[in-house]
């Protein structure tokens, strides 16, 4: 086998590599379109439940909508669909209104809180996570661990409560619900209380990621050449470190997700979340099902990314063994 | 003739160095001396945990973070510019001066694994520019060619190729030449060598020796080798210091060494080399292990695991017993009043084998 | 043989007396004599594993803490509701919205039965205990909207999640250990076909997931179970394939295979038994999640069905009053965010104890 990748040169590896993940998760997101399309067979009850129809009238509904068509025909179209972002209509919370259209308004705001709170905790927390190591058994560090495992044990929608007591009930320093005439002051502590389990859980895997770089040989090495201070740190520690965060990163992502539910519901956010959860709590099965199929494919498309991302910046993914001398 | 005085490189007197962990203070190197001449090449000898590595770490300034230096002087002899000759206490200086002008400059060392000790996101010929743009400032196109320059001199074919690669890439004995060429990138006058050649295949091994050797004589360095292999010493020591438990407990050359070693522990580590000629059907051991460092040792560390050991040896620690100018040992054995031992009758033989052969060669 | 090279004087070294010796006993140089003594290793005497473990573990301050918390408050969940008179469901509407009061404290001014409302005139502080003239009515957490007891509803609500989060945990446990350790046991296609399949499930968002499954399945116990179950496993079969392949190729597993053993006495008998640490902190890490992930299910409307109650569904139903009556709230979050944190500190302390990072010397 190795033998073949000599041959073919080392843009080999990488092709394959990137076809490989990107053929996982398309075939990862049909089948949750499957698993929903089968969910949305078993909902009780069919489209047309609580209109008074007569059984001819159904009938012909259903001939109409392709309802009587087998059901392998009717996933097809399903699939289709899906992919082409049109999800149907929502029964119980806004009466017959297209999905794509509660959905259009209302997914930048999440982007904007979810991405606004990726961001501090990945920042925050590689800073974290970074000065932990390098000032190893200080202060710092237990500060660090202290500030890890509070932020990952304690669950984001206690903090968003805990922040909106203090500075929005008691001080009154920034708005307890999301409000459009101000958008930035009311995103902020929704942000926080978001980003607090990333920042926790990056600065501990880079705290961990450091260690484990700067007790290795070749800083050693580094270090018998006589490179010391930002050299050493940011090009030899750094560099090595920072790879693997990447693909915690992904996971992290997803969990935002969880988390923005419950915080948008607390702090008023007509983000995507609170519509998931309205959703939910009114049994409007069509949305929440085509909510599902965004949610899965953003985390879907994400983890590609950063599946894909990770193969390019390490060079041993990226390159091959050549050959032995 | 030889008369020229060899001026002395490294000088360490009394260095003792203990290690602080969470629950106890390990004194791992008590009181060693240690010389060193131009050009020559010395070998420091021992078990695993004699302390070997840390002596040579130590004159590096790279000991680990809950280290202590207890006391000694290590003195360090360099050349600056075309002839001046600077003598200076590496223990003294602070570790950005150390960085600064010893490592690298003037003292290169290569480690035992070269798979985990090359930077595994640098590129090959990355890591040999590194120093020499560090330390002297030299363009990259300059450093670029010089650096081809070292891959061909440590024995790398197609180095335009090569220079681009990835640790990665190459193979464990090519690796390990990359690390010699990083070593040699500053032009320095030392080269320590923490066994090189351990983490490599034997067809290998001799391969890397020689090339050290070979840059050794170009380039008139003085090479010191931290190994446990016996074999390689014989092949390149002029002296072999023994250690055992963080202190030296013979030194001379490597003749001495091999033909009228007078140490126990000494007599055990040649005995313990088997060798197509040997006898015996058991493989001789030392029995038992070495010493907790944690705990303060009572006189001869090698005591416990000394069938010729003397009553003196539990109460009190030999001083280094003059046997030639240049072959001394410590211990309590080359007192006058001493009984006298004679190392075990197989070792006798085996020496006396290796005479002969010496001799028809 | 050797190099023949010159010999240098080393420079004479001063007498390395061991100052404490000043005079010599007559017999101290004569031998010893036992050489037995030589062959006992006195340094490392060997542990049992599992002391050792439980030592390390032990030795941590964070996870006895954890576990001692953990402890209390599974006894408070087991106990708690039998400590006062009332049932969990049991409401009085005349008593609702009680601040907590609880007898002998209350003469210290704290848990006395105030609250301080805010109303539009300003911060007053209210008694709903003194107002309705009830002196030896009390509620030790207070009363929520419904007029029920929230102590006893707290610790009710702490026995459902945790045993909501135990039962998933331990099936999930068995499950993914079972499905990681033939996957990596069988390796080849088997392994590949299962890796895919797992790498596709776990390509789902655990929330999409868990949602679509509440919404179709009726509510209750075993369906949060079943629905937590179902995502939670493939963490664990991770780590078991992890550590199956590390051990697969290891001698004993050899061993056993030419004994005749069969493959899933190797599987459950032979490998699991060195692997069960990791699997137990494993275990201990998917209980919080399993917590949370219930916790968050009750607060978005899809968990215990009323009038059972689980801590978020506690959480949830305070929510509404938490800015008038934030005494509500407290109690569940505390419990939520304390078992979470225990748990986690307990995890890391077993991983540590399991597998401790020498990171000194």
């Amino acid at each position: 086998m190795r033998v073949l990748s000599i041959k073919r040169g080392r843009r080999y590896d990488v092709k394959k590599y990137i076809l490989k993940r990107v053929l996982i998760s398309i075939m990862t997101l049909l089948a949750i379109t499957l698993v929903l399309f089968i969910l949305l067979q078993l909902m009780p009850g069919s489209p047309f439940n609580d209109e008074k129809l007569t059984a001819t009238q159904k009938a012909a509904l259903n001939a109409k909508y392709g309802l009587d068509q087998p059901l392998v025909v009717q996933f097809g179209k399903y699939v289709y669909n899906m992919f082409r972002g049109s999800f149907g209509v929502s029964y119980n919370i806004s009466k017959n209104t297209p999905i794509s259209q509660l959905i259009q308004s209302r997914l930048p705001i999440s982007i904007a809180v979810g991405g606004m709170a990726v961001a501090l905790g990945a920042v925050f927390g590689l800073v974290l996570g970074i000065i932990a190591a390098l000032k190893h058994n200080t202060f710092w560090d237990t500060l660090c661990t202290i500030i890890s495992v509070l932020g990952v044990s304690i669950p984001s929608y206690v903090f968003a409560l805990g922040l909106s007591y203090t500075f929005g009930f008691k001080l009154s320093w920034l708005p307890m619900l999301y409000s459009a005439n101000s958008p930035i002051a009311s995103t902020v502590m929704p942000s926080i209380a978001l980003s607090l389990f990333t920042l926790a859980s990056v600065a501990r895997f880079t705290r961990t990621e450091m260690l484990e770089v700067l007790d290795s040989d070749y800083m050693l090495l580094a270090e018998s050449k006589g490179i010391y201070g930002g050299q050493l740190i940011v090009r030899h520690a750094l560099r090595n470190s920072l790879i693997p965060i990447v693909t915690v990163l992904a996971p992290l992502i997803v969990d935002l997700m969880t988390g923005s539910l419950v915080v948008e519901k607390i702090f008023s956010i007509p983000g995507v979340g609170s519509l998931l959860v309205t959703a939910i709590q009114s049994n409007d099965y069509n949305v929440v099902i085509a909510l599902s199929f965004i949610y899965s494919a953003m985390y879907i498309g994400i983890m590609l990314v950063v599946d894909i991302l990770y193969g390019i910046i390490d060079p041993r993914i990226r390159l091959a063994k050549e050959g032995e001398n | 003739m030889e008369n020229i005085v060899r001026e002395k490189v490294l000088e360490m007197r009394d260095l003792s160095i203990s290690f602080l962990s969470s629950n106890a203070r390990v004194n791992a190197i008590r009181a060693v001396n240690l010389d060193l001449f131009r050009g020559e090449t010395l070998a420091i000898v021992g078990e695993s945990g004699s302390g070997k590595s840390v002596t040579m770490k130590a004159a590096m300034g790279i000991l680990a973070k809950n280290s202590v230096v207890n006391g000694g002087i290590i003195n360090f002899t360099y050349t600056r510019g075309e002839k001046e000759k600077v003598t200076v206490d590496l223990l003294k200086l602070s570790k950005k001066e150390m960085r600064k002008h010893i490592n690298g400059r003037r003292i290169a060392m290569i480690f035992q694994d070269p798979m985990t000790s090359l930077d595994p996101t640098m590129s090959v010929g990355k890591q040999i520019m590194e120093g020499m743009i560090w330390h002297y400032g030299t363009p990259k196109k300059e450093a670029y060619e010089k650096a081809l320059d070292l891959l061909r001199e440590v024995g790398i074919d197609n180095p335009e190729k090569r220079i681009k690669q990835y640790p990665h890439q190459l193979s464990g004995g090519m690796r390990q030449r990359v690390v010699i060429a990083i070593a040699l990138a500053c032009d320095p006058e030392l080269l320590i060598c923490d066994e090189p050649t351990t983490a490599l295949d034997v067809t290998i091994q001799a391969k890397i020796i020689e090339l050290i050797q070979r840059v050794q004589r170009e380039r008139g360095i003085s090479v010191i080798y931290i190994t446990h292999d016996l074999g390689i010493v014989a092949k390149v020591a002029d002296y072999v210091n023994v250690m055992y438990a963080g202190k030296i407990v013979e030194k001379g050359t490597v003749q001495e060494i091999y033909f009228d070693p007078r140490h126990p522990y000494t007599w055990g580590l040649l005995s313990a080399m088997p060798d197509l000629d040997t006898d015996d059907s058991r493989l001789y051991t030392i029995p038992g292990s070495p010493p907790n460092l944690k705990n303060e040792i009572q006189g001869d560390a090698f005591a416990p695991r000394n069938i010729y050991a003397l009553k003196i040896d539990e109460r009190a620690e030999p001083p280094m017993f003059k046997i030639s100018d240049t072959h001394y040992a410590s211990t309590w054995l080359l007192d006058p009043r001493a009984p006298k031992v004679e190392m075990p009758e197989e070792l006798k033989n085996r020496i006396a084998r290796m005479k002969k052969e010496g001799l028809q060669q | 043989m050797f190099k023949q090279k010159n010999k240098r004087p080393l420079t004479a070294e001063g007498p390395d007396f061991n100052a404490k010796v000043r005079e010599f006993l007559p017999d101290d140089f004569t031998l010893r004599g036992d050489a037995e003594a030589t062959r006992i290793d006195t340094n490392f005497a060997s542990q049992n594993y599992w002391l050792e473990v439980r030592s390390r573990f032990f030795g941590n301050k964070g996870s006895v803490i954890s576990l001692m918390l953990v402890i209390i408050i599974c006894a408070l969940a087991a106990f708690g509701p039998m400590m006062t008179n009332y049932t969990y469901s049991e409401q009085n509407l005349a008593q609702k919205n009680f601040a907590p009061r609880v007898p002998g404290i209350e003469s210290l001014g704290i848990f006395d039965g105030d609250e301080n409302l805010r109303t539009t005139t300003g911060t007053k502080v209210v008694n709903g205990y003194e107002e309705k003239e009830l002196t030896d009515v009390f509620y030790w957490f207070g009363s929520d909207t419904l007029g029920r007891d929230i102590w006893t509803r707290v610790w009710e609500g702490t026995r459902i999640s945790l045993g909501i989060a135990l039962c998933a945990a331990i099936i999930d446990m068995i499950i993914g250990m079972s499905y990681g350790l033939i996957s990596g046991y069988f390796g080849g296609r088997v392994d590949d076909i299962m890796s895919r399949i797992a790498e596709i499930i776990n390509g789902i968002p655990r929330l999409v997931i868990v949602t679509l499954l509440m919404l179709v399945l009726p509510r209750g116990f075993v369906t949060i179970v079943f629905a937590l179950m179902i995502t939670e496993w493939i963490g664990m079969s991770r780590i078991a394939r992890a550590e199956m392949l590390k051990l697969k190729e290891q001698e004993f597993v050899l061993a056993s295979r030419t004994l005749g053993a069969k493959h899933f006495f190797i599987i459950f008998r032979e490998v699991l038994p060195n692997i069960i640490g990791q699997i137990i902190t494993q275990l201990m890490f998917s209980i919080p999640t399993a917590i949370f992930t219930e916790a968050f299910l009750s607060f978005v409307g899809l968990g215990i069905p009323v009038p059972m109650c689980s801590l978020g569904s506690l959480i949830s139903d305070a929510f509404n009053s938490f800015t008038t009556h934030p005494y509500q709230i407290i109690p569940p979050i505390l419990v939520l965010a304390l078992l979470m944190l225990c748990f986690n500190m307990l995890a890391d302390g077993l991983r540590e104890a399991f597998d401790p990072k020498l990171k000194e010397m």
